[in-house]
């Protein structure tokens, strides 16, 4: 009598999306290979990763570019061993907060040439980018960050420098 | 073009989820699909439709369908002014609920009154059927003034 129905409900959302301008001035910079970040002339912290183009703590535009190097300490990261559907990239993988040389808060990105058991909390990455030709304003212009060659970051002193009050 | 410029992008977020409706609204998708609306028989011996697995107070199994009209009386609607692409009409129309004769709760459909003036809570409203029906909410294509 009853029926048991399978029914297909494809949810489709259709944006037009606009990053606004903090976030456009960030993606413009990677298409120019160069990651920028904006200083508060209120706390002086410079904020990266494509923010509001506003200091969260102060609440004040953050109008000071500042071009930061594309080398930074990993503060913490994620072996990704689950494989899930539309993923890119083969597992076991690494996904990383790293804080850029002169940044105060971390960028999220992809971990490779390195296997993932090595991965660490202060270990130094370097941004590995896409060719000159290929850079567009997105975050895949930067493919993923790769081992620096450089002795491991003091940890302690890096996850200070992120603190709110530091 | 400007390095400043701010930037646009299409975005689009899809999810293709398949699932099973479970035996009551499976149920009642099949009746959709026959030209018939069923509900069921509540722990108080209200009809609620569409059909729910539990009593919304007593939490108890519900079993007892219960065949009800396709005409009702509309409880409360909005009126919208421009549809959307995924919108059942492509022209103005009333989101409404509607209590169907034989029917203690209002289902949630749509009335194809042409305009806004036309519409009043209390108003009577028959579903306009499909030709080919296939066991969805979309069998019953509107509501409309009888």
């Amino acid at each position: 009598m009853a029926e048991n129905m399978i029914v297909t409900m494809p949810i489709r959302l259709e944006y037009d999306y606009s990053p606004g301008a903090g976030r456009s001035r960030f993606l413009r910079g990677l298409e120019r290979g160069k990651i920028l970040g904006e200083r508060c002339h209120v706390c002086h912290k410079v904020y990266v990763g494509g923010g509001s183009g506003a200091c969260p703590r102060d609440g004040v535009p953050t109008e000071e570019v500042v071009e930061l190097p594309d080398v930074g300490t990993i503060t913490t990261f994620c072996v990704v061993n689950v494989p899930f559907a539309g993923a890119t990239v083969e597992i076991p993988y690494v996904s990383a907060s790293i804080l850029l040389d002169g940044a105060d808060i971390p960028l999220m990105h992809l971990i490779q040439e390195v296997n993932a058991e090595d991965v660490r909390m202060g270990m130094r990455v370097r941004a590995e980018w896409l060719p000159e030709a290929e850079r567009i304003p997105s975050m895949d212009t930067i493919k993923y960050f790769k081992p620096a060659g450089e002795p491991d970051a003091p940890i302690d002193e890096v996850l200070k420098r992120m603190r709110a009050d530091a | 073009m400007a390095a400043d410029e701010v930037l646009r992008a299409p975005h689009v977020l899809e999810y293709a989820y398949t699932r099973s409706v479970g035996p009551v609204i499976g149920r009642f998708f099949a009746g959709l699909r026959d030209g018939k609306i069923e509900g069921i028989k509540g722990a108080r011996g209200q009809v609620i439709v569409p059909p729910v697995e539990y009593d919304p107070q007593t939490a108890e199994e519900l079993s007892e369908f219960v065949d009800v009209g396709d005409s009702g009386v509309v409880t409360t609607w909005a009126w919208v002014n421009e549809p959307r692409k995924n919108n059942p009409l492509q022209k103005p129309f009333a989101w409404a609920l509607i209590k169907l004769d034989g029917a203690d709760t209002p289902m949630l459909h749509v009335v194809d009154a042409g305009s806004e003036s036309r519409m009043q809570t209390g108003m009577r409203v028959r579903a306009r059927w499909r030709a080919e029906r296939d066991g969805r909410i979309q069998d019953i294509e509107c509501f409309e003034v009888p």
